[in-house]
C-alpha cells in the first residue's frame, strides 16, 4: 500500500510539474510584461534596464525557477485586468463555479440512481427502453444547446397554437405545450448570502436557488445519460452473481435484495468514475457558465481570453489542473483502499 | 476458373456486413440521413439558394425573418434568416460542410497519431509503451474538450483574433485531432497486445520481417475493426468539439460559419424572440451527430471487436 502511495503521489507531482512548464511556456511566450508596465514613451535602453532588472533576460530555467518558487508561494502574479494578484480573483470566482457543479451533481445522484437501478431490474419494460432511448439521444446533444433549448422553453417560454383552439382537445394540447417562461437565466441573483472569505452562496435565498435551476440542470444533463448507462450495467451485471441468487433462493425480499445487497456493490464502481467525472465536468462548466453569464471560473478565463490577461490565464491553468490532479489521485487512492483486487504497483496486466 | 468471376461487389453482397445492414431498420434509417446531409454539404454552393460568403447578396432589410409558416415571413427564405440578412437554409448547408470537414479532418489526424502511437506502444513495449500511455491516460484525465479549449485559448491570443479567423479550420482540425488521439491510441494498443501473441507475427519474425513491416503490413491490417468502430464515433465527437469551441468563440469566425457558430450568433438574439436562428443549426447539428453515433452502435454490434473502455 505504501509504494502504491509513493507512486501515486510522485506520479501526481510529476503531472504538475508538466503542467506548471506549460503554464510558464505559456506565459514567456505570450504576455511581455514590459507592455502592460511602461508606456510608449520609454526609451529603449530604460526598457532594457527594466528588463534586467525583472530578470527578463535571465536564463530559462533560473526563469522558471523564479516562477515556480513564486507559484509554490502562492503567488501566481497580477491580473492585467482586475489589477489584483490572480489567485484573488480566482478565489472570488470559485465559489459560484463549486455550487454550479454541486447542484448539477445533486440532481445526477438523484435521477441516475433510482432510473439506472429500475432499468437494470426490469430490462424489458416500456420505461427502461424509453429512458435508455432518452440517454442515448441525450448524448448527442451538445450541452450548450440542451442550455438554449432549456433558456427557450423555461426563460422565455413558448406559446403554442397548432391545435384548434375552438375544440377541447385542441386547446387542452395546446396548453399543455405551452410553457409559461420566467425562470432567471442570466446571472445568479442579488440575493447572496455571504458565508466565509469569498464564499457568497446563493443557496439560502430563493431567487438564488431560482438562477441555480436552469444551469445546474443544463450542466448535469451531459452527465446523466452516462451514469444512467454505467449504474444499469454495473447493476446487471451484479445481478447475475452467486450471491444474488443465493439471497433469492433464501427467500429475501425483492426490494432487499436490490438495493441493500445489490446496490452496495454497484456503487463501487460508479463512485471512482463519477470522481473522475467530476473533474472533467469543469471543462463543461466553461460552456454552461458562458450560455448563463455564470460569474464563476469558467466564464472568468473566457473573458481572461478575449482581454489577453496572459497571467490569470496561466493562473487558472495551474488551479484547474491542481484540482484534477487531486481528484484523480484521490479517487486512485480510494478505489486501492476498497477495492483490495486492484494491482497495487500499478502494474498492468 | 469460376471463382474468379465472383467480384468484390458479389462478395460484399454476400457479406454479414451488409446482411445484418439490411435487417437493421435504425442502420438503414441513420445511414440514409447521414447521405442526405453528406450530399447536401457537398453540394451545397449549387443547393444553396445563396452565397452567404458573398457579402454583395446580402440584405441587412432582411435580417431575422421568421421561417415559412410563421407571419412576416418571405417565401425567398424558406427557414428564415439571420442577424445579418443571410438566408438561413444557405448558411445551414455551407455550415454542415464546414462542420463536416472538420470532424472528418480531426478524424484523419487523431487516426493517423493514435494508430501510430498505438502500435509503437502496442509492439514495442517497454519504456515506449510506459511513456506514451502514461501522455495519453493524463490528456484523458484532462477531458478532451479542457485540452482543445486550452490549446484553442494560446493559438487565438498568440495569433490574434484576424489571423486565427483566416486560418480556423487549420487550427481546429489540429486542435481536436491532437487533443483526441488517445481515444484511438488506446484502442489500437488494446488490440495490437491481442494480436501480437499470435502465431502469423511469430512466423513473420521467423521469416526475417523487420519491425515496421510487421507492425504496418501484418498487424495493422488485423486491428482495423475496432479503429473503424472508435473512428465513426470520434467523428461525432469532433463534430460536438467543434461546435463548443465556435460556440465558446474559439472556432469559426462569423463570417464563415460552421454550425457552432451559427448557434452562437443565434443565441444572442433569443432573448428578442428570434429562436429560429440558434435553434434550426442546433437541431440539424444534433441529427447529424445522433445519426453518427447510431451507426457507430451499429458497427460495434456487427463487428463486435473488443474494444478498449476506459
Amino acid at each position: 500500500m505504501l509504494a502504491f502511495l509513493v507512486q501515486r503521489i510522485s506520479q501526481a507531482l510529476l503531472v504538475m510539474f508538466v503542467i506548471s512548464v506549460i503554464a510558464f511556456a505559456i506565459q514567456d511566450g505570450l504576455g511581455d510584461p514590459l507592455q502592460e508596465m511602461v508606456g510608449m514613451s520609454v526609451s529603449e535602453e530604460e526598457r532594457e534596464a527594466i528588463r534586467e532588472e525583472l530578470g527578463l533576460n535571465d536564463p530559462m530555467v533560473v526563469q522558471y525557477l523564479r516562477f515556480a518558487g513564486n507559484a509554490l508561494q502562492g503567488d501566481l502574479g497580477n491580473s492585467y485586468f482586475y489589477s489584483k494578484p490572480t489567485l484573488e480573483v480566482i478565489a472570488e470566482h470559485l465559489p459560484a463555479t463549486l455550487e454550479l457543479v454541486i447542484g448539477a451533481s445533486l440532481i445526477i445522484v438523484f435521477l441516475s440512481v433510482p432510473i439506472g437501478v429500475y432499468a437494470a431490474i426490469r430490462p424489458q419494460a416500456w420505461l427502461s427502453k424509453f429512458f435508455m432511448g432518452v440517454s442515448t439521444v441525450g448524448i448527442s446533444i451538445p450541452v450548450f444547446l440542451t442550455a438554449i433549448v432549456l433558456i427557450q422553453l423555461f426563460s422565455i417560454g413558448v406559446t403554442v397554437n397548432w391545435f384548434p383552439s375552438d375544440t377541447g382537445w385542441g386547446q387542452w394540447l395546446n396548453d399543455f405545450f405551452t410553457t409559461e417562461g420566467g425562470l432567471p437565466s442570466y446571472g445568479r441573483g442579488d440575493e447572496l448570502t455571504h458565508l466565509f472569505g469569498t464564499w457568497e452562496s446563493g443557496f439560502f435565498t430563493g431567487t438564488g436557488l431560482m438562477h441555480l435551476v436552469l444551469p445546474s440542470v443544463s450542466l448535469a444533463s451531459i452527465m446523466l445519460p452516462l451514469f444512467i448507462r454505467l449504474i444499469r450495467a454495473e447493476m446487471m451485471e451484479v445481478l447475475q452473481s452467486d450471491y444474488i441468487r443465493y439471497a433469492r433462493a433464501k427467500g429475501l425480499s425483492a426490494g432487499r435484495i436490490n438495493f441493500l445487497h445489490a446496490l452496495k456493490n454497484t456503487m463501487l464502481p460508479v463512485i471512482t468514475v463519477g470522481g473522475v467525472q467530476i473533474g472533467i465536468m469543469v471543462a463543461y462548466t466553461i460552456l454552461t457558465e458562458t450560455v448563463f453569464q455564470w460569474p464563476g471560473v469558467g466564464l472568468m478565463f473566457l473573458e481572461a481570453i478575449t482581454r489577453s490577461d496572459i497571467p490569470l490565464i496561466v493562473a487558472y491553468l495551474m488551479v484547474v489542473g491542481l484540482i484534477f490532479v487531486i481528484t484523480n489521485t484521490v479517487v486512485d487512492l480510494v478505489y486501492g483502499l476498497v477495492n483490495p483486487t486492484v494491482k497495487l504497483t500499478g502494474k498492468k496486466a | 476458373m469460376t471463382t474468379a468471376t465472383v467480384s468484390r461487389w458479389d462478395r460484399f453482397r454476400e457479406s454479414f456486413f451488409w446482411y445484418s445492414f439490411k435487417r437493421d431498420k435504425v442502420a438503414i434509417a441513420s445511414f440514409a440521413v447521414l447521405l442526405l446531409m453528406v450530399l447536401a454539404a457537398i453540394f451545397a454552393p449549387l443547393l444553396a439558394p445563396t452565397d452567404p460568403y458573398d457579402l454583395a447578396q446580402i440584405n441587412i432589410m432582411n435580417s431575422e425573418l421568421p421561417p415559412v409558416g410563421m407571419s412576416g415571413s418571405d417565401p425567398a427564405f424558406p427557414l428564415g434568416t439571420d442577424a445579418q440578412g443571410r438566408d438561413l437554409l444557405s448558411t445551414i448547408l455551407y455550415g454542415t460542410r464546414v462542420s463536416l470537414m472538420i470532424g472528418f479532418g480531426a478524424v484523419i489526424l487523431q487516426a493517423f497519431l493514435g494508430i501510430l502511437f498505438g502500435l509503437l506502444a502496442g509492439y514495442l513495449g517497454g519504456k515506449v509503451d510506459a511513456i506514451l500511455m502514461r501522455i495519453a491516460d493524463v490528456q484523458l484525465s484532462f477531458s478532451t474538450l479542457m485540452v482543445a479549449i486550452i490549446v484553442g485559448a494560446v493559438f487565438k491570443a498568440s495569433f490574434g483574433n484576424l489571423m486565427f479567423g483566416e486560418i480556423a479550420i487549420y487550427m481546429l482540425i489540429f486542435i481536436i485531432g491532437v487533443a483526441e488521439w488517445p481515444q484511438i491510441a488506446r484502442t489500437v494498443r488494446a488490440s495490437v497486445l491481442a494480436e501480437k501473441k499470435k502465431e502469423y507475427v511469430d512466423a513473420a519474425k521467423v521469416m526475417g520481417f523487420g519491425t515496421r513491416r510487421i507492425m504496418f503490413r501484418h498487424i495493422l491490417p488485423n486491428t482495423l475493426s475496432p479503429i473503424f468502430v472508435i473512428a465513426t464515433v470520434q467523428i461525432a465527437n469532433a463534430i460536438i468539439s467543434e461546435a463548443a469551441l465556435s460556440f465558446l468563440g474559439l472556432g469559426m469566425p462569423e463570417t464563415q460559419p460552421s454550425l457552432g457558430s451559427l448557434i452562437k450568433s443565434g443565441f444572442d438574439y433569443i432573448q428578442s424572440g428570434s429562436w429560429w436562428i440558434t435553434l434550426i443549426p442546433g437541431l440539424v447539428l444534433v441529427v447529424l451527430v445522433l445519426v453518427i453515433n447510431l451507426l457507430g452502435d451499429w458497427l460495434r454490434d456487427v463487428m463486435n471487436p473488443r474494444l478498449y473502455k476506459g
